[in-house]
């Protein structure tokens, strides 16, 4: 089987376990109070160290490209209230001119 | 929004109330296909990952770690945290939903961020609310991720279009929302600077793990 595969049916069996975990598996008890303030934090914490890992990542090392200045440009679209598609297509044609002028 | 009682509401409104947000999960799908393809998913695997996982962002997590080439486990983990809130999530909805264990099963599938979301747009959960929108995004989502990936054997190098930046714009947009409050915005930056450091050192995917260790400054003691 290849990695791709695995991966797919690993997070699909986690996911749906997780997804079930309340109707199915919990019943109507809340989660502990502790737990639940970690749980908030986990989609911005993830999702900027995937911003951050996409944009200066490399094959095990640090790679600074044309990647930031369409990262950046993004950003700053983001931040001005543009839709999610939008800011990718800011990011791809920053990246992607820089990349054909260099 | 028409008026529609708490008993009179059906899945057919629920799936009229995602309606507005159908480009979301049309333009995700595509883009996931896409990404799914250069991750060396192929069309198949990427196709069934969003009928089993079914949730955008731990999906771009596990391919864009695999596209870097970093191991299953690592995917695996960060894209499992990602999910971790549908716990909290399915907790909260719990009660709404009846009949035996295998249809609470079935349906809990179609828990989603917008479905989760307007399901509970009366201040108080609605399993058809749930169901309709539920089964819309589900719809388009797995569709478009189908066109996606056929598009993306298509679309040549990922690099030399800039969609590797257009995936981190992605993600930071989706992070957007989140970053209101002063302790997220900590934990945030604590992660960026977690995967900073670690990125030279470690193996692909292994950054995004150790960051979040950042999500206990969220913990109570």
């Amino acid at each position: 089987m290849s990695s791709g595969w695995l991966a797919v049916i690993l997070v699909g069996a986690a996911t749906v376990s997780l997804k079930a975990a309340g109707p199915v598996f919990l019943g109507r008890r809340p989660l502990p109070p502790a737990l639940e303030g970690a749980v908030a934090l986990v989609a911005p914490v993830m999702l900027v160290a995937l911003v951050v890992s996409q944009t200066v990542g490399g094959e095990g090392r640090l790679v600074l490209d044309e990647r930031i200045p369409g990262v950046a440009a993004a950003a700053l679209v983001i931040w001005r209230g543009a839709p999610v598609a939008a800011a990718m297509a800011v990011a791809a044609l920053v990246t992607a001119l820089l990349r054909l002028a260099g | 929004m028409q008026k529609t009682s708490r008993e009179g509401a059906t899945v057919r409104a629920g799936a009229r109330a995602a309606l507005p947000l159908a480009p979301g999960p049309v333009l995700f799908g595509l883009a996931f296909g896409v990404l799914g393809e250069a991750a060396g998913l192929g069309a198949a695997a990427a196709t069934v990952m969003s009928a089993t996982t079914f949730a955008g962002s731990a999906q771009f997590a596990a391919a864009s770690v695999l596209e870097s080439g970093g191991t299953v486990l690592a995917a695996v983990v960060s894209a499992v945290l990602l999910n971790a809130r549908y716990a909290a999530m399915s907790v909260a909805v719990a009660s709404i939903f009846a009949g035996g264990r295998l249809r609470r099963f079935a349906e809990a599938q179609l828990i989603v961020d917008e479905s989760w979301a307007l399901a509970g747009r009366s201040g108080r959960f609605e399993r058809p609310l749930l169901l309709g929108a539920g089964l819309l995004l589900y719809a388009l989502w797995v569709g478009s991720t189908a066109l996606g990936a056929l598009a993306g054997e298509a679309v040549g190098d990922p690099e030399a279009l800039g969609l590797d930046a257009a995936f981190a714009a992605l993600f930071l947009a989706l992070a957007r929302p989140y970053l209101g409050g002063r302790r997220a915005l900590v934990a945030a930056a604590a992660a960026g600077a977690i995967v900073l450091a670690l990125l030279p050192l470690a193996p692909p995917g292994v950054p995004l793990v150790a960051a979040a260790a950042a999500c206990l400054l969220g913990a109570r003691r």
